[in-house]
């Protein structure tokens, strides 16, 4: 649960939430849309400003973080440069997605919603993104890769992470 | 379509950009404009045909179709170079034999216009009979007369339950209302079914036509469409087609000059599975945590804002132009007695032909697995079929020649479901799928009604401990005697199905239960904590890769000398099975 009491001021970009909640005319039954807008510009939901939120759409702060908690779409982190998205979908499992997620795993030292500690990758486990038969599938960003072994995700991921290693210098 | 100029169309869908369908349309667009090529380049929805995209069709000025599947960018130069070119089509890429194989087999109406035509045009909708049927309806139809005629045609509710389509509508067009909402379920959130999605991106405007009929039969102004947010194109494309009917005219008011209103409008799911359950949706809709609530009243009663609501899914909207255009009678010569028409399903898991396919109902599951799907991928053997998702069950060998209809699959304990059919063979562990499916509720249960949310829970945990070898023989009872108590006290849909996967494997597979807790084995080599693993000193050569993989330097051994496994390291990840090239590893 949510740690009462630690909200950061200041952080928090006004301008975004006063921009969307103007677009729906602040209201409150549009929440998840302002959510999944407030999400698009910041890449997150920055908890610090759902009192704010809920002080502008007239709704409790437990009403909103409730929203936020029970829908999967929604982070209240920021995340990585990459997302990496492993469908673990019926047909994603049964031809060896969790060999893949462990690859993953095992390779960039996370979780599923973690991020890597240099902010590059973000794992997200999803439940089926709909690209069945060409399944295992992966998703990084908008790049999309498919019938995955745990060989081939490696090397996928060394390829993602030479190049921000040689970006870097 | 221009007259007289041979079409190129290169499969758009999710899965045939992820096939890398965007690299060979950029390839086409460069080629055809370098050498000022006479041709018109589209996009289309998906054929079906999953697994051979990208699929790329040359069609001729006389309409001749030429399937190209599999196409790689270096394909994509051949196809210009050799066939449109020199006129000489590269036989090896064409696929037209097997297309007929597998498209032949099949009834499309819901697919009509999937991978033929333009899903971003209008035009090419209009081309096809397309906004002919909502003509029709407004023009010379009262809304009863279209309830009548959807009543008449047997077509039930897609999304899975099977409800009568027409009466829904007759209920709902029954209250007494200031407003009245109509909305489509597009929130597609069985694992491993797609048939949503693909009508979405391949024909957008048929579910809308659809939409706005049933609209009118039910006395509604307002729409409202559920899809999910992980289907990004599916809602560029209806947004889209949203854009060009309001400029044609056929969204706002007095449309078609019938006096009749109607708008549209798209609402994003935020990814949870029990809004796909209808209560939930519309509390999702209302802006509330997506959370069943009690019925009566029925959503047709009181629904979206407590108005008199309609809610169907997409696959059924899809069915209903055609329906009146072409008559009930028409779409009732198919199907059996109870279940009539066509049903689209999503074939995936170990099918050699993996897509989506549309069939007759009454088909049997035989004919559907083994002839359309074309049998087992790699000739294993056929093991189960999940049908119908997390609500659905397991269908066993013996059971193939059920007929694909509502009354049939429910009586094998299994659901028709969405249509998400799941092939497994001798690699898939039954237990390993029934704990995967406890998984996925178990997460997505809203955690209003106490059985769903811990009985799930304790059904997991025992799952848990049999994949893990940590069950004890009771256990087993124990898992029964929940799942038959969540099936029986949940308070949705969600909760009352849970329990499907397990009842059915426990059913249809139960030695492979006892194989786990009795034997500690796992049967199909799937559940890794009963896994052994060790090396044939006879194959082993000594090379190091698997010495050098393992986490945890478990395998010891001189170079080029056979290694050995110390079980009590060993974590079996598997690492070394994988990397071993001489099959020296063995797996028990």
């Amino acid at each position: 649960m949510a740690k009462s009491g630690t909200l950061e001021v200041g952080a928090i970009p006004y301008d975004v939430f006063d921009t969307v909640i103007a677009k729906y005319n602040g209201d409150p039954t549009a929440i998840i849309s302002i959510l999944q807008d407030i999400q698009e510009h910041l890449d997150y939901v920055p908890k610090d400003g759902i009192s704010y939120l809920a002080e502008k759409l007239g709704v409790s702060p437990a009403k909103i973080y409730g929203i936020v908690t029970f829908y999967a779409q929604f982070r209240l982190q920021p995340k990585g440069k990459y997302i990496i998205m492993l469908c673990e979908g019926t047909a994603c499992h049964v031809n060896g997605a969790k060999m893949v997620g462990k690859a993953i795993e095992e390779e960039l030292n996370i979780k599923g919603g973690e991020t890597t500690g240099d902010g590059n990758f973000t794992l997200e486990k999803v439940a089926c993104i709909g690209c069945c038969s060409l399944s295992p599938v992966m998703v990084i960003n908008e790049e999309t890769y498919a019938k995955l072994t745990p060989e081939s995700t490696r090397k996928i991921l060394k390829e993602y992470q030479e190049r921000e290693a040689a970006a870097q210098n | 379509m221009q007259q007289g100029k041979t079409v190129i169309k290169v499969g758009f869908s999710t899965c045939g950009i992820a096939a890398g369908g965007n690299k060979v349309y950029e390839v086409l667009t460069k080629g055809i404009a370098k050498d000022n090529l006479q041709v018109v380049l589209q996009k289309t929805g998906c054929i079906g045909m999953c697994y051979l995209e990208p699929i790329v069709d040359v069609i001729t000025p006389e309409g001749n179709l030429f399937s190209y599947g599999g196409v790689t960018e270096e394909n994509a130069i051949r196809i210009m170079e050799e066939h449109i070119k020199q006129g000489q089509p590269p036989e090896d890429l064409l696929i037209n034999k097997e297309r007929e194989e597998v498209v032949g087999q099949q009834v499309r109406i819901a697919l009509r216009n999937c991978g033929i035509i333009d899903p971003e045009s209008m035009n090419d909708y209009r081309e096809s009979g397309g906004y002919k049927a909502i003509e029709k309806a407004l023009l010379e139809m009262t809304p009863e007369k279209v309830i009548d005629e959807v009543l008449r045609s047997g077509l039930r509710g897609r999304g899975g339950a099977g409800f009568p389509t027409g009466l829904k509508w007759r209920f709902t067009r029954q209250y007494q209302s200031n407003q009245k909402y109509l909305v489509c379920n597009a929130d597609e959130g069985d694992p491993g079914a797609f048939m949503d999605r693909s009508i979405i991106e391949g024909d957008p405007h048929a579910v809308l036509e659809g939409m706005m009929i049933a609209a009118y039969a039910i006395g509604a102004s307002e729409g409202h469409i559920y899809v999910r947010a992980e289907y990004p194109l599916a809602i560029i494309r209806l947004d889209k087609a949203i854009k060009d009917m309001k400029e044609a005219g056929l969204l706002g008011n007095n449309i078609l000059g019938s006096g009749f209103n109607f708008t549209l409008k798209i609402k994003k799911g935020a990814g949870a599975f029990v809004c796909g359950e209808e209560t939930a949706l519309i509390a999702s809709l209302e802006g509330e945590r997506g959370m069943p609530r009690l019925k009566p009243p029925f959503p047709a009663e009181a629904g979206l804002w407590k108005k008199p609501t309609c809610i169907n899914n997409v696959e059924t909207f899809a069915n209903v132009p055609w329906i009146i255009l072409n008559g009930a009678e028409k779409y009732a010569a198919y199907g059996t007695e109870k279940s009539k028409g066509t049903k689209v399903f999503a074939l995936a898991g170990k099918a050699k032909r993996g897509g989506l396919i549309e069939v007759p109902m009454g088909i049997t599951l035989k004919e559907v697995i083994f002839g359309v799907g074309g049998g087992i991928r790699d000739d294993k053997k056929f093991k189960g079929v999940q049908l119908g998702g997390p609500s659905g069950g397991c269908i066993p060998e013996s059971l193939l020649d059920t007929p694909v209809d509502y009354d049939s699959v429910g009586k094998t304990g299994a659901i028709m479901g969405s249509g998400g059919m799941i092939v497994m063979d001798e690699t898939t562990c039954m237990v390993d799928m029934a704990r995967f499916f406890s998984n996925f509720v178990q997460n997505e249960s809203c955690g209003k009604c106490i059985h769903c949310r811990l009985g799930t829970k304790r059904m997991l945990e025992i799952l848990n401990r049999i994949t893990e070898g940590k069950a004890q023989p009771e256990e087993l009872d124990l898992l029964e005697e929940i799942a038959y108590n969540v099936k029986e006290g949940a308070l949705c849909g969600l909760g009352q199905t849970a329990p499907n996967p397990v009842l059915t494997t426990l059913n249809y597979f139960r030695e492979e239960y006892v194989s786990h807790i009795m034997d500690r084995k796992c049967p199909a080599k799937v559940c890794y904590e009963l896994l052994t693993y060790t090396i044939d000193p006879e194959l082993c050569n000594g090379c190091r890769r698997c010495s050098k993989r393992c986490p945890t330097e478990a395998i010891s051994g001189n170079k080029k000398e056979p290694h050995v496994i110390d079980q009590e390291k060993c974590i079996k990840c598997g690492n070394c099975f994988d990397t071993c090239r001489f099959k020296a590893v063995l797996v028990d």
